[in-house]
């Protein structure tokens, strides 16, 4: 069947049954790279998306549960072009290693971000703690988000 | 391990120190070929490393691959020094049977050393080359000549560029080696903080890994691995699986299981059916996790004796006039460690016309590629690999065997790409483990110093890579014809493989160490980042720490008292400085720390780490706080790509050590998922500083698998001093330490 659902602001229409996890869909139909295949169990956050702002597991949401939500994917934050001061402030801090979970670092901190603009580095930490990274960018992680914080508030 | 390897009686164990083997390719000796540095010694000519484009760019082409280390940032730095291009005009092509050198395996902190190497001296040459045909083109002499960025300029002001001598360039002649690179004083892009190529499109959803890629007519598929290894499967109901939507192909081929559909979640969903309706019979059950050691220990070993030395004057007694030397004893064990990439392992494959072609991110192409087409019943020159990049790998972890996998799936649909993403359970259940290690020490002090030391390690072998002795790939031990793996064998020193770093890099009058390599392997491994060095460093180094308190000396003036390696001394030394380390530091009450170096391989980057810890009582809680690093890895090409691997090495180990242990029991693999083996996450990350100690005129050391044996060494020794017990089993979790602590 058929079903709609909004994502980075653009109403999109997929092929796909209503138990079919959001992340297949848009990683398959929609051509969105960023959230990426962890886990599948909602424990690494690799997958994760903004819906409706608040961070959630892509791999874990079934389509039928979007409705009108709104969905944004780290493509939605920025690009190469023109970076999020997210994306600016990880490139800065060459906060990446093989990069797998750094969409789900990102993704995650929008939203500690939007809910708190100038977190401590504690903060920051506590908001990431079940994000997982493999290659040891964790410190450079944070540095990236407290970058972008700051960088936020001079703008 | 490029290097072919040699087998063991190909080697003697020396007096007196390190033995030194070389590579011996028969092929090289016959034609006396002279012998060339890094990796132009097996690729010999230009035009394999580097072609200069119309354009005026360079197309520069390695064995070595990306696998989140920021290689290829490093050999874009190398080869636009020598070749005067901005970093913007050389071109990386990395990985492919079809297009690039062969480099065997990115592995072992390498890549610099030998395509480092190649690409330096092999765009000192071309440079050169280029100068020439300018000269002759202008009529001037070359040395007159001046290069920036990729223009030739004559004294008189007239200018050629690199794209206007492409066309009649020919590269095609092998290269001499003999045209010296710039001296580090002239780098303008060697030695600095240029930042990672690959970042960008990782931050921003660009395509970046094999999981990104999705051609046209592209199928999904899924496998379906056994409830443990060696298991036959007698029945599986293909037509239920078929039944369901999308669903294009179950493929089964003997034991190997899987499926082909139009959709992911189809053939997730298909992947389930299968399982549910598939019958085995069980392998052979698999040793107890909590008796594992036991059962190593009661395994047959091939001994070597990697390092004796015991001059006569020494033999038989301690030095005269000296305190009766106190002895000591002290066995360590190592569990085994799961890769657990973030990303589960994934390939790409398209069987057409007769040729497959497979995208991996297997980190050796060219000797996945030779043992992809035995499986498969191929010749070699019709599977192609490619490297694509996935989820950082830390060694051997299912890359290759995902990839057989989607070649044997891909022939359930000839002329359409069949992309194959591993699921969380089948990366964790069946990717190759590091080694589980145990190392017996015995030592002497005398009057402060060390007077004998004995050391033993028993391991599996770390390294079963593919390789042309057998196939070591998975699916291909459960084909209706099966495919044998190759025999275990070690790795020689001084790289050494179980027994890496098994030889402390300290001076002794007495040692003596003994490699017990274990060829029956209980549950499947192979390498591990840093083989056996991270075992071994933790013995060694605990060990140091053991006798130190015995010898009643500062840990860190105890090792200095033992060491003369100048540039050993150097990293403890700044190490102990940065962390403000004192003498008579108090530890207990839960609070502690710990120093640990080590030499990589004895070859690389020299490392030397201090850690706080905080132990809780009640809880068993082990946190680092703190990490201190001094790191010596000669000529630095990427101070921050250096910062980064040391940084990421301290935070692995940390993992590691505090928590990380594989589970299993008779029945199968009992870790899973994250929850079944957690990892360390963002609020128990040390804070790390690290110094780097640049030396322009050495060569670059390897430095990707140099913390990881210092840290863990110095956890445990903070540890100790925290709690003035010693822990000797690893990892240092929660039930351990309350009991331990009582």
């Amino acid at each position: 069947m058929t079903i709609s659902l909004k994502v980075n602001g653009a109403m999109r229409s997929v092929p796909a049954e209503p138990d079919t996890p959001l992340l297949y869909v848009l990683r398959n139909d929609l051509g969105f790279n960023g959230a990426k295949f962890g886990c599948g169990l909602g424990q690494c956050g690799a997958c994760t998306v903004l819906i409706d702002g608040q961070p959630t597991r892509s791999c874990m949401v079934p389509l039928a549960e979007i409705g009108e939500s709104e969905v944004v994917t780290i493509e939605g934050l920025g690009s190469v072009e023109k970076p999020h001061p997210l994306q600016q402030a990880f490139i800065a801090e060459q906060a990446a290693q093989c990069g797998y979970c750094i969409n789900g670092m990102i993704m995650t901190a929008k939203a500690i971000l939007d809910a708190k603009p100038h977190p401590s580095e504690e903060e920051v930490r506590e908001g990431l703690a079940l994000n997982l990274c493999r290659c040891g960018t964790h410190n450079r992680i944070v540095r990236a988000v407290l970058r972008a914080a700051e960088t936020a508030g001079r703008s | 391990m490029n290097a072919p390897m040699m087998s063991r009686r190909d080697f003697t164990a020396g007096l007196g120190g390190l033995v030194v083997a070389f590579s011996f390719d028969p092929k090289l000796a016959l034609a006396q070929q002279p012998t060339l540095p890094g990796s132009l010694q097996t690729n010999r000519m230009l035009d394999a490393w580097i072609r200069i484009d119309a354009d005026g760019s360079a197309t520069v082409s390695t064995g070595k691959v990306e696998l989140g280390q920021g290689i290829l940032t490093a050999l874009a730095q190398i080869a636009a020094e020598e070749l005067d291009l901005p970093l913007g005009r050389v071109h990386m092509i990395s990985g492919d049977t079809g297009r690039t050198p062969n480099e065997g395996v990115t592995s072992g902190s390498q890549s610099i050393e030998y395509s480092g190497t190649a690409l330096r001296l092999a765009g000192a040459e071309v440079r050169a080359i280029l100068i020439d045909a300018a000269a002759k083109k202008l009529g001037v002499a070359a040395d007159t000549l001046k290069v920036s960025e990729g223009t030739i300029s004559g004294a008189d002001g007239r200018k050629v560029t690199y794209g206007e001598l492409a066309a009649a360039l020919d590269l095609k002649r092998e290269a001499t080696g003999k045209v010296p690179p710039k001296p580090a004083a002239s780098h303008m892009i060697v030695g600095t903080s240029v930042p990672r190529l690959d970042i960008p499109n990782k931050v921003t959803g660009g395509p970046a890994y094999v999981q990104d890629m999705r051609p046209a007519g592209m199928l999904h598929a899924r496998v379906v691995r056994p409830p443990r290894p060696g298991s036959r499967l007698e029945s599986v109901d293909e037509a239920a699986a078929k039944g369901l939507p999308g669903v294009v192909a179950v493929v089964r081929d003997g034991s190997f299981l899987g499926v082909i559909a139009e959709r992911e979640e189809q053939a997730i969903k298909a992947r389930a059916e299968l399982a549910k309706s598939a019958k085995w019979t069980l392998g052979p059950p698999l040793p107890d996790s909590a008796k594992i050691y036991d059962h190593l220990l009661s395994l047959p070993t091939e001994d070597t004796v990697v390092s004796e030395k015991q001059p006569a004057a020494l033999a038989g007694a301690p030095p005269a006039n000296s305190a009766a030397p106190k002895m000591l004893e002290a066995t360590y064990r190592k569990p085994y460690i799961a890769h657990g990439s973030i990303g589960p392992s994934c390939a790409l494959a398209e069987l057409k016309d007769g040729k497959m072609t497979v995208w991996t991110h297997s980190q050796g192409v060219f000797p996945n590629r030779g043992n992809l087409a035995v499986a498969l019943g191929m010749k070699p020159d019709d599977v192609r690999c490619i490297h694509a990049e996935g989820s950082g790998c830390y060694g051997h972890n299912g890359a290759d065997d995902v990839a057989l996998d989607a070649a044997l799936l891909a022939r359930g649909a000839p002329g359409r790409p069949v992309r194959l993403q591993w699921m969380r359970d089948d990366e964790f259940g069946w990717e190759p483990y590091g080694p589980a290690m145990v190392m017996k020490a015995k030592g002497a002090v005398s009057d402060g110093r060390i007077v004998d030391w004995n050391y033993e390690v028993w391991s599996n072998t770390h390294s079963m890579r593919p390789e042309p002795g057998g196939v070591n790939l998975l699916a291909a031990w459960y084909l209706a014809d099966p495919k044998k793996p190759a025999p275990p064998k070690g790795i020689p020193q001084p790289a050494g493989g179980g027994d890496r770093n098994a030889v402390p890099l300290y001076d002794f009058p007495r040692q003596r160490v003994v490699n017990r390599l274990i060829k029956e392997m209980p549950l499947r491994v192979s390498a591990l980042r840093t083989l056996g060095a991270y075992g071994n460093v933790f013995a060694v180094e605990s060990f140091m720490d053991e006798l130190a308190l015995a010898a009643g000396a500062d840990p860190v003036a105890f090792r200095l008292a033992h060491m003369t390696d100048p540039r050993a001394r150097a990293v403890i030394e700044a190490v102990a400085r940065k962390a403000d380390w004192k003498q008579d530091q108090k530890g207990g009450e839960g609070r502690g720390r710990g120093i640990g170096f080590a030499k990589y391989k004895n070859l690389a980057t020299y490392v030397a780490v201090v850690v706080d810890v905080e132990v809780d009582r009640a809880s068993g809680n082990v946190r680092v706080p703190h990490a201190y690093a001094a790191v010596d890895s000669g000529l630095v090409i990427n101070p921050d790509g250096l910062v980064n691997q040391i940084e990421g090495g301290i935070i692995q180990s940390t993992s590691w050590t505090l928590k990380e242990e594989l589970r299993f029991n008779p029945e199968g693999i009992l870790s899973h998922d994250w929850l079944s083996y957690p990892i360390l996450t963002m609020t128990e990350v040390p804070k790390i500083e690290i110094e780097l100690i640049n030396r322009p005129t050495e060569r670059s050391l390897g430095a990707g698998e140099a913390s990881q044996g210092p840290t863990v060494a110095a956890i445990a020794n903070a540890f100790a001093h925290a709690t003035s017990k010693r822990l000797r089993d690893l990892p240092l979790g929660r039930t351990r330490v309350k009991a331990a602590l009582g």
